[in-house]
């Protein structure tokens, strides 16, 4: 009848997208603690709370925002708790217990991948972790894909009772795409009441938790028929621009087959052949069909845990070989290839067990592409030809030789397509290694300075810990000898303490990382009479992931007034007797407090609070009076802030190919005087307005 | 129309994620379905970032393949080395002139070579236009303009898929007001840039 018409499309990242398909779906309480790939979802949800009804807020952790969705759910509410892949670590201990009770409203998590890794301190894939906990996943190529994968998700949880994870990856939630789309009507504010109804089936004992766990298992197979039903899986369509989540029957598609010039021998050649593919990696899957200009039949798993594999055991029925791409571990591979043993389905199976794809590193279509043309040129699947052996057998396989030789890697890909490309005169010089460093003036460079001053020399043990601060690992402070997971730094320098008591040991973490994970293993420190000294970097904000809030600073993710949580209060309530605050921007201040917390013997606390220079406004710049400097380095080579440059300057050369000397980029400068201050010769200071 | 692929390159902070995303709503307001993907986290501090724009009728994933790129923008000189590889045989390049030296460099541990790169960039002829856009923004008043008057100077190039027009409205819908007119000024100044570059590509 009435067609309504289609809404306005506009730009959406993909983690706004999935905020908004929580939104549609009537999420009334999420929460979460940030974490790259997965911050926007949150802060997205935060933004619009008020108007929709919706209780949202940054938890001191993930464990804790799962445990505030899992309360939300018992009530009947939809609920949601988004994290990075890491942060699943921390949250596994409710998530494993929840996978055996159950939800009452629709519980989703939304658990970020990072492939690469860009941003993260591993590279572990929560399909794996969701078949360890037996729970749904949903597996996302495209933001508008999983904006309507998370409203499915809600109905999933809801139908089966079970919490559902949405995974996306890097290239999908910080991916933007046009979407059509137009946010939801408000609703009428308050929102109709929900209420906790006591029932014994909430109360895990351990004869619950057998039945239970028989349940879990019982209804692995009733996933499965859900997303078949809900077509999250199925042959993709290569007629339209993207696959959807109905995918169309292959008949529609002759038209696209012909239009991309598969015929005669080639469509021969790659009648017996099908491609499998995953979340994002599906996209490079069909980029790279459609530049060999070739149409091999897709089947697209949205949905990889638990997976419908007998469906894609009769649509791989006539083939000789299929080829399963994923990005990361082998998952619809491992649980294809059981199916296909099981029902005596004998084909090759090209992909990570073959030892054709990596499980690390993210993918792309330049990975895939040598191995497509192998792939469809037969040199794999026909001639049986076992890995990186046996000679090329088409003009194509010449092309590829080196693929053939090895198998593809992140690294190994990137350049076999460019080079051919073009006789290009000149080959680029390589270009410098540009790793990410502390920010010009931030306040973790001047305490990690002041503790190499006053204990390098002792040979003091730095632990570290993760968030911006990570980067003290790098050159030239080098001021983390050990770095493991969020809260290790308090525990591990306690445990160094007992082993090796005479070194000083220095834990240093960030001011939300301390809410985060730093409270027990300081508690525990008091506890067991560790001697080592907690430097807490409290830089006002969670800094790495985009300044969030915490409960340190007087204010909550929606930007409403709360109680402040004091640090230094808190580590005294831990029964840390030595607790002391200073400003990092003094150096020699910060110095002579380092060197008292080092001489305490016990557990002392100093917290080193400064502003971080990303959230107030620089002062004035600095410069260097190039008569004064005695280019004895320093600055560049103890203190580092990458404003700081050595230029050779002909101007303050005596004779041929004049000096190296130091220069302070302008623009970069933030005017926090640190350099002025551990310049011995006082030759940096404030610009002078002239 | 093909898929046009643009790539920008530069240093965490720059502004790169901000100029991917002007490119990407004035494509939008052009009728036309986008793709970018975006560096966030920690690479943003001070390390080697790189943003995917695409745009066209039939797109596939975000990240825009080697060789690919219509156009490269480097906010910064040794970034668009970074940026080099996806650039197509016909394709061209703006690219800010300005070094950032990476504190690592005057550590010994790993070399910027600013004349091999220059002399590299002006090898390429026309489709490379080298100009110091961070000296245009501290003129204007502010560095962190840096990214405006690159955009200013990629809307002269031929052959984009928006017009100068629609790539500024599509930064003023994006910019906090109180910032608009040093941006303005900055995008402004990039044309300036651009024209000249038509005519003497090669200032540096």
């Amino acid at each position: 009848m009435n067609r309504i018409a289609e809404p306005p499309r506009r730009l959406l990242m993909g983690n706004e997208a999935i905020a908004w398909g929580a939104i549609e779906a009537g999420v009334r309480v999420v929460a979460a603690y940030p974490g790259t790939p997965s911050t926007e979802v949150t802060e997205k949800i935060l933004h619009h709370a008020g108007e929709y009804g919706i209780y949202a807020e940054w938890s001191v952790n993930e464990k804790v925002a799962l445990e505030t969705a899992i309360a939300a759910s018992w009530t009947g509410a939809r609920a949601m708790a988004c994290m990075k892949q890491v942060g699943l670590n921390v949250a596994s201990d409710p998530l494993m217990t929840l996978a055996y009770l159950g939800v009452k409203g629709g519980l989703v998590l939304i658990v970020a991948d990072d492939p690469g890794p860009h941003s993260s301190q591993t590279e572990q894939d929560t399909r794996l972790f969701a078949r360890f906990a037996k729970l749904p996943v949903l597996d996302p190529a495209t933001p508008e894909e999983a904006r309507e994968m998370v409203k499915a998700a809600f109905q999933l949880s809801e139908d089966l009772q079970v919490p559902v994870i949405v995974r996306p990856t890097t290239r999908t939630a910080h991916v933007c795409q046009d979407v059509a789309f137009a946010p939801p009507p408000k609703p009428a504010l308050p929102l109709p009441p929900v209420r906790f109804e006591r029932d014994p089936g909430w109360v895990i004992l351990p004869a619950l938790s057998a039945k239970r766990h028989r349940r879990l298992n019982a209804i692995q197979e009733e996933m499965r028929r859900w997303f078949l039903r809900h077509r999250l899986n199925g042959i993709a369509t290569p007629c339209g621009e993207e696959a959807t989540m109905s995918p169309a029957p292959p008949s529609l598609c002759d038209e696209a087959t012909e239009r991309m010039g598969n015929s005669g021998d080639l469509a021969r050649a790659t009648a017996d052949l099908a491609i499998v593919a995953g979340g994002v990696a599906y996209n490079y899957v069909r980029e790279g069909l459609d530049i060999l200009g070739v149409s091999i039949p897709v089947y697209k798993v949205g949905a990889p845990v638990p997976l419908p594999a007998a469906p894609i055991v009769d649509f791989l029925r006539d083939k000789t070989a299929v080829l399963i791409v994923e990005e990361q571990e082998p998952v619809i591979e491992e649980q294809l290839t059981i199916e296909a043993y099981r029902t005596g389905l004998s084909l090759s199976i090209i992909g990570k067990h073959s030892g054709h794809l990596p499980r690390e590193g993210e993918f792309n279509t330049d990975l895939l592409l040598p191995l497509l043309r192998r792939f469809v040129s037969d040199s794999i699947h026909c001639h049986g030809v076992p890995l990186g052996k046996g000679a090329p057998a088409t003009s194509a396989d010449r092309v590829t030789a080196k693929a053939q030789a090895t198998p593809v890697t992140p690294e190994t890909s990137a350049t076999t397509e460019t080079v051919a490309s073009g006789a290009e005169m000149a080959v680029p010089p390589a270009p410098p290694l540009r790793t990410p460093i502390l920010c010009a003036g931030c306040p973790h460079r001047n305490s990690f300075y002041a503790f190499i001053q006053a204990a390098r020399s002792r040979d003091a043990l730095f632990t570290g810990d993760i968030g911006c601060y990570t980067l003290g690992a790098m050159p030239p402070l080098g001021a983390a000898d050990t770095i493991v997971c969020m809260g290790a730094s308090v525990a591990m320098a306690a445990g160094f303490s007992q082993i090796e008591p005479d070194r000083p040991h220095i834990a240093f973490l960030g001011d939300s990382t301390f809410f985060h994970s730093g409270i027990p293993p300081l508690v525990n420190a008091v506890y067991q009479q560790a001697r080592m000294t907690l430097v807490v970097l409290d830089n006002r904000t969670t800094a790495m992931t985009g300044h969030q809030p915490h409960p340190g600073l007087g204010r909550k993710g929606t930007g409403e007034v709360a109680p402040t949580i004091d640090i230094a209060a808190v580590a005294r309530g831990c029964g840390v007797e030595w607790v002391r605050t200073v400003d990092p921007y003094d150096i020699a201040a910060t110095v002579a407090a380092a060197k008292e917390a080092l001489d305490y013997p016990g557990v002392s606390v100093l917290i080193a609070r400064r502003d971080c220079v990303n959230l107030v406004r620089r002062s004035t710049p600095h410069r260097i009076d190039p008569d004064a400097c005695r280019r004895c380095g320093i600055c560049l080579r103890k203190f580092g802030c990458p404003a700081l440059y050595e230029v050779k300057s002909l101007a303050h050369g005596e004779g041929q190919g004049g000096k190296t000397t130091v220069a302070i980029a302008r623009e970069k400068c933030f005017g926090c005087g640190g350099c002025a201050q551990v310049c011995p010769w006082k030759a940096i200071s404030p610009e002078v307005e002239s | 129309m093909k898929t046009f692929n643009l790539i920008i390159a530069g240093v965490g902070g720059q502004g790169g994620v901000l100029a991917s995303r002007v490119f990407a709503e004035a494509a939008l307001a052009a009728g036309y379905k986008v793709r970018t993907s975006e560096t966030i986290g920690m690479a943003q501090r001070e390390g080697s970032v790189i943003s995917h724009v695409r745009v066209g009728e039939r797109l596939w994933g975000a990240l825009i393949p080697d060789g690919a790129a219509d156009v490269l923008v480097s906010l910064e000189l040794a970034e668009s080395l970074k940026g080099w590889p996806k650039l197509a045989p016909h394709g061209r390049a703006v690219i800010n002139g300005r070094p950032i030296i990476p504190p690592a460099a005057s550590l010994g541990l790993t070399r910027y070579d600013e004349a091999a790169i220059v002399d590299f960039l002006q090898q390429q002829g026309q489709r490379v236009h080298l100009i110091d856009a961070t000296a245009a923004a501290l003129e204007i008043g502010n560095a962190k303009t840096t990214n405006m008057v690159m955009l200013g100077v990629l809307s002269t190039l031929p052959g984009l898929p928006v017009t100068a027009e629609m790539l500024w409205q599509a930064a003023e819908n994006l910019l906090p007001s109180r910032l608009r007119d040093i941006n303005r000024l900055a995008f402004q100044a990039g044309r300036r840039l651009g024209s000249c570059a038509e005519t003497a590509p090669l200032v540096s």
